[in-house]
């Protein structure tokens, strides 16, 4: 199949479904607030005020366009392609989840809800939701696993600073899947004055369609700089994937330039054979949950299955529906590192380029330079470097064994 | 006719309403739910919503969530309830059974394989939580090819236009949540219910069960004025959690609280 623009702007279709996946799986108290997003948003999109509105906030608050960096050094160690990072960590508060929460809060502010709820794993869209709150002078609460709310502690304190509320969630494994059926819990029973901000391109439609388009500025900027730099596209994509947000908003503009290839890269935990990973594409197989039909880690019986990351942003048993397809048509490769290969990434990057990557990015930066080493040397690769690591210190000291 | 249909109009002859009682399949144990389901008619159930466990019930509150995880201690998988369901019929050929879930056990069993296993062990009808119509144009025709009735939510955020929609694809009944929220969380207000239950009943002919925040007899005596069916689950629920070693005990409580409301439905005028 030959993929065009004119194809890919059909996508989701009228169902919100990208193939067999995607779609509005929820209870029906819920569906007539996804049918006023999802008409609000259409009405929106392309609204010269709005868009003016969100690439302004994009420009001025985020700090727009974050750069995309040449990695000399790693580069050299490494022997092959060579490497850019686009520099998401560099946004206003560190992660590329701000560029959906200004997106959504905006949309909240259209469609009059007071209120904003979020759910968050590692804490980087609990706080990026919490941030656009404080702005708007909108109600907050973020739902958090509370074993993720243990190892995100700092960034629990930031959203508290910034005026939400963080409702520590008992059910279930404690994670991010818990968070997010806590927060759909809130959602249905606050609908009337409540705006869910959704962190990642999964849940009901529309929300996969308009987190990817407003995260699709990443893939956008990483084009026009690739080219502005090298004069041509690049050979390959590197991007992790958790709900897969920041891989989709690098992948998304790319889609029909089929020679640039494209690596989502899943936690591998433990390592895929000892089935203690969250790394659905890899292992996974298709099923409903959370308002969509995509991969899922689930038993016989079709119960949702524990997952384990060192990395709480990507320690979820699903995946956005768009990359479903992705992977069935082969137009984007899914694959995984474990929790020593992205920690020990962590350190190289830190050491040889200065830059302390999110444990979630380190995931990419692992299976890139083992990618890149394959390549030749005047090829091009970009790595989505889609947060900061400062929320992850007491993780890695944890490791090390040092109280900080 | 289906089972639910002959039930819901026998009852409307009578000028009754049903009385439709959810306890979790599975909870507190795998080999008690027959026995309960067998206590739930003898207290005065004309139908009965089985719930499948599922690790992720987000419409649920807490005590349906803990009801889920107590089954799903033992594992209690979708063929495991269709066993109980055909352990039921040895002994109860009349009293329609529902499914009552999420979707994801089904997608994996594949929907041919569970309408075809449904209809064997006696099931009559399937609400899926998270599934509305619009998703269902594959699941509803295996359903009914299967005589299996298509049971779908209307909530209080429903419009008229959807209402019509989702009668159209519903047979045996519709259930109304009658407050937004998740299962066992507020009381119900009797005249926002009145009023979306009679908008429901102006165009459509299906009949209307009414659930949500549905607790004791006088609850169940104030919708079944406004509804054809009264449907009650987190209180009863909240019975076998909180009598979990002593099914006596469990079955005492059940049948006093379903006979008092029972009790109460069949003495309105």
């Amino acid at each position: 199949m030959k993929l065009t623009e004119e194809f890919l702007k059909q996508l989701p279709d009228s169902k919100g479904h990208f193939g067999p996946y995607g779609g509005k799986f929820v209870s029906e108290t819920l569906m007539s607030s996804l049918v006023d997003l999802e008409n609000k948003y259409l009405s929106l999109k392309d609204d010269p005020e709005f868009v003016r509105e969100f690439d302004q906030d994009l420009a001025d608050y985020v700090g727009r366009p974050s750069p995309l960096y040449f990695a000399e050094r790693l580069t050299r160690e490494v022997g092959g392609a060579r490497i850019y990072l686009k520099r998401e960590d560099l946004n206003h508060t560190g992660a590329h989840k701000v560029n959906n929460t200004i997106g959504q809060a905006l949309l909240a502010k259209y469609l009059g809800k007071p209120r904003v709820i979020a759910e968050t794993g590692a804490g980087q869209h609990g706080v990026a939701s919490a941030t656009v709150a404080a702005r708007l002078g909108l109600d907050c609460k973020v739902f958090m696993g509370s074993e993720d709310v243990q190892r995100q502690s700092l960034n629990v304190y930031r959203m508290k600073l910034l005026g939400a509320e963080v409702e520590s969630v008992n059910s279930g494994t404690r994670t991010l899947k818990d968070a997010m059926n806590e927060a759909l819990r809130d959602w249905v029973t606050n609908v009337d004055d409540t705006f869910y901000i959704i962190g990642t391109v999964a849940g009901p439609h529309p929300y996969p369609m308009l987190v990817r388009d407003f995260q699709s500025v990443i893939g956008r900027e990483a084009k026009a700089q690739c080219l502005e730099k090298e004069g041509r596209l690049p050979d390959a994509l590197v991007a992790c994937v958790g709900g897969g947000s920041n891989a989709i908003g690098l992948f998304y503009p790319f889609i029909c330039d089929e020679e640039v290839e494209m690596y989502g890269v899943e936690a591998g935990g433990h390592g895929i054979e000892t089935g203690e990973h969250a790394a659905p594409l890899s292992a996974g197989r298709p099923g409903v949950l959370h308002g969509n039909r995509t991969y899922l880690m689930s038993d016989d019986d079709g119960q949702i299955l524990g997952t384990h990351s060192v990395s709480a942003g990507l320690d979820y048993p699903g995946v956005g529906p768009e990359h479903a397809w992705l992977k069935d048509i082969n137009r984007a490769n899914y694959v995984s590192v474990t929790d020593t290969e992205a920690l020990d990434a962590f350190r190289r990057l830190t050491l040889v380029e200065g830059i302390m990557p999110a444990l979630e990015s380190s995931h990419a930066i692992a299976y890139a330079v083992k990618k890149a080493a394959t390549m030749r040397t005047d090829q091009i690769m970009i790595i989505n470097l889609s947060g900061r690591g400062d929320k992850d210190i007491h993780t890695i000291a944890n490791i090390d064994g040092i109280k900080v | 006719m289906s089972r639910i249909k002959q039930v819901l109009n026998a009852l409307q002859q009578d000028n009754k309403k049903a009385l439709i009682p959810y306890i979790t399949g599975g909870d507190p144990r795998p080999d008690w739910t027959v026995e309960l389901m067998h206590t739930l008619v003898d207290a005065g159930a004309d139908l009965i919503e089985l719930g499948v466990p599922f690790s992720d019930p987000m419409a649920d509150g807490p005590v349906i969530q803990l009801a889920c995880e107590r089954a799903l201690l033992h594992h209690t998988s979708l063929r495991d309830i269709f066993g109980m369901v055909k352990t039921f019929r040895e002994k109860d050929q009349s009293t329609p059974v529902v499914l009552m879930g999420y979707l994801n056990p089904l997608e994996k069993m594949g929907y041919q394989v569970f309408a075809e296993a449904a209809r064997e062990a006696g099931v009559d009808g399937v609400l899926m939580v998270d599934l509305p119509p619009e998703e269902a144009d594959t699941l509803v025709p295996l359903l009914k090819e299967h005589a299996l009735d298509a049971v779908f939510l209307i909530a209080p955020t429903t419009t008229e236009e959807r209402i019509r929609h989702i009668c159209e694809h519903s047979s045996g009944y519709v259930y109304y949540v009658s407050v937004k929220g998740v299962t066992g969380s507020a009381s119900l207000d009797e005249q926002e219910v009145a009023t979306k239950v009679a908008a429901i009943k102006a165009r459509n002919d299906i009949p209307v069960g009414v659930g949500f925040g549905i607790r004791d007899a006088a609850s169940a005596a104030q919708v079944s004025r406004l509804a054809d069916g009264v449907i009650v689950g987190s209180v009863l629920v909240n019975i076998i959690a909180e009598n979990q070693e002593d099914l006596p005990k469990i079955k005492s409580e059940l049948s006093a609280l379903l006979s008092s409301m029972r009790n109460a439905m069949d003495q309105l005028d």
